[in-house]
């Protein structure tokens, strides 16, 4: 123990180890290597990383495990007070980033890692198992546009997969029940994260699209962190996906969140809503539609009725043509006709004997008496009977007689023969 | 009459939304063809206008109804 005593190491002069002469005991040794360990500043706060092996969780609460990489392993202790703030499940593989100090412990010769704060490191991981699992998928034509089917235009039964607890599940309802109130829904509920997770979905999406009368299936999750997503980006549920009959939808997480799930989907929307949105036609566009379709009737049948108003017009118009009112009109026109064309002849052929006979005048006139009597001529007539005498024996002594001269007439009587 | 209108009706309730749309659909094209006998246009209008009723009254009376699958490994 002396010697012990002595080899602190207190002296600059580092006389301590100078001084000590012959064999150190096992615990004088561990204490000096302890105390080089444990005063060290760098090792007093570390960093560390490194995959989690021999992962043991004592009845006290403590937790013992080795973190290695290729190179080496360093055993480490995490306290129960250090341990109760994990909100997370160290496991077996598992790649962290560990803070604490190193110690001794000197019982077994031990150095050891005391750790007061625990990382998961899965990004970097699950990001390569991500891309590895998609490249091996994409290769394998599960991501192929040929394959993807179109949705039904108007499904009857949608069969959603979630969680019936979630908001996404809610969510879902919420859209399908304002777009298209007519489609039916049919949950089939599962974990969404967490290891059972996977093969919950596939036995949830298989139990879905077994039935006959499903139009398509939504796998939907909220948003969460890419560990909380993760399972959708299991192998097993990708297969599963691409081996339904029935087209599938996905809505997992954000508009930025893409999954295996997504790649193999027949279509993927950025969220649960969005699924929904996609998967059923909007009403509001549907009665619009309606209004327009019955306008198109209106118009249609309006037109039709137009063109019947014009046919019964026409026959109308040529039954008119043939009947036999319309014939005994059209003669009775051309009776008036005749009658019209008659008057006219009638009256020219009047002016024409009127002319004739103004002629007839005119020379009558040039020859009659007056002209004579114009000349000292007289026209002597019998006064009883208005008689010309023309000769002697016409008239006895004592007849009256009606002497006419140019300007008018006188009486006279016979009083002898000549 | 009354007892056409009754049957026709029925006819409409065994439809599916979607086949009330396309039947719809091809009544108004029909009807917008032209070269119809003036019966058969008419009974198409009618028919047609039953249809979007018909439609509208779905989308008004439809409630969105949800089911659970129960899972049958829960079952005994």
């Amino acid at each position: 123990m002396t010697a012990a005593q002595l080899s602190l190491p207190l002296d600059d002069e580092g006389w301590g180890r100078e001084e000590h002469f012959g064999p150190w005991t096992v615990g004088a040794l561990t204490q000096y290597i302890k105390e080089l360990l444990e005063f060290d500043d760098l090792l007093e706060d570390v960093w560390l990383r490194g995959e989690v092996s021999n992962f043991a969780r004592a009845a006290s609460g403590h937790l013992y495990f080795t973190l290695k990489d290729s190179e080496a392993t360093l055993s480490c202790v995490m306290w129960r007070s250090a341990a109760a703030r994990l909100t997370w499940q160290p496991e077996q593989g598992t790649a962290v980033l560990a803070h604490g100090r190193i110690s001794v412990y000197a019982p077994r010769g031990n150095y050891q890692l005391l750790v007061d704060e625990l990382h998961p490191l899965g990004l970097g991981d699950l990001h390569a198992r991500f891309e590895q699992l998609r490249a091996q998928l994409r290769a394998e034509g599960l991501f192929d546009a040929e394959r993807k089917r179109p949705l039904p235009p108007f499904p009857h039964l949608i069969g959603v997969v979630t969680s019936a607890q979630a908001a996404a599940l809610r969510d879902v309802l919420n859209v399908l029940r304002r777009r298209y109130p007519l489609v039916r829904v049919l949950l089939s509920p599962t974990l969404v994260q967490g290891e059972q997770a996977p093969p919950q979905i596939v036995a949830a999406l298989q139990r879905l699209d077994a039935r006959d009368d499903v139009d398509l299936i939504l796998l939907v999750r909220g948003g969460g962190s890419l560990e909380e997503l993760w399972a959708f980006n299991d192998e097993r549920v990708a297969r599963a996906i691409a081996a339904c009959q029935h087209p599938v939808v996905t809505g997992v997480g954000h508009e930025t969140d893409f999954t295996i799930a997504d790649f193999v989907a027949d279509l993927r929307a950025p969220t649960p809503s969005a699924a929904a949105e996609l998967a059923v036609p909007d009403q509001a566009e549907m009665r619009g539609w309606l209004a327009e379709q019955g306008g198109r009737l209106q118009g249609g049948i309006g037109r039709r009725l137009d063109e019947a108003r014009q046919a019964v017009a026409q026959s109308e118009a040529l039954l008119r043509r043939f009947s036999p009112r319309t014939q005994l009109d059209a003669q009775r026109q051309y009776v008036d006709d005749l009658s019209r064309r008659a008057g006219r002849a009638m009256s020219h052929r009047l002016a024409l004997d009127r002319a004739a006979l103004g002629g007839l005048e005119a020379r009558l006139a040039a020859l009659s008496p007056a002209a004579t009597l114009e000349r000292g001529y007289a026209i002597v007539r019998r006064a009883d009977t208005g008689l010309v005498v023309c000769r002697v024996d016409q008239v006895q002594p004592g007849d009256g007689l009606v002497i006419r001269v140019r300007d008018g007439e006188f009486g006279a009587v016979t009083r002898s023969e000549p | 009459m009354s007892e056409d209108m009754s049957r026709e009706a029925d006819d409409l309730a065994d439809l599916s939304f979607e086949q009330a749309l396309n039947e719809l659909e091809a009544a108004v094209q029909r009807l917008e063809e032209g070269d119809l006998v003036l019966e058969e246009a008419l009974a198409l209008y009618e028919r047609g206008m039953r249809l979007v009723q018909y439609c509208n009254d779905l989308l008004d009376k439809a409630e969105l109804q949800v089911a659970k699958l129960t899972v049958q490994s829960n079952q005994p």
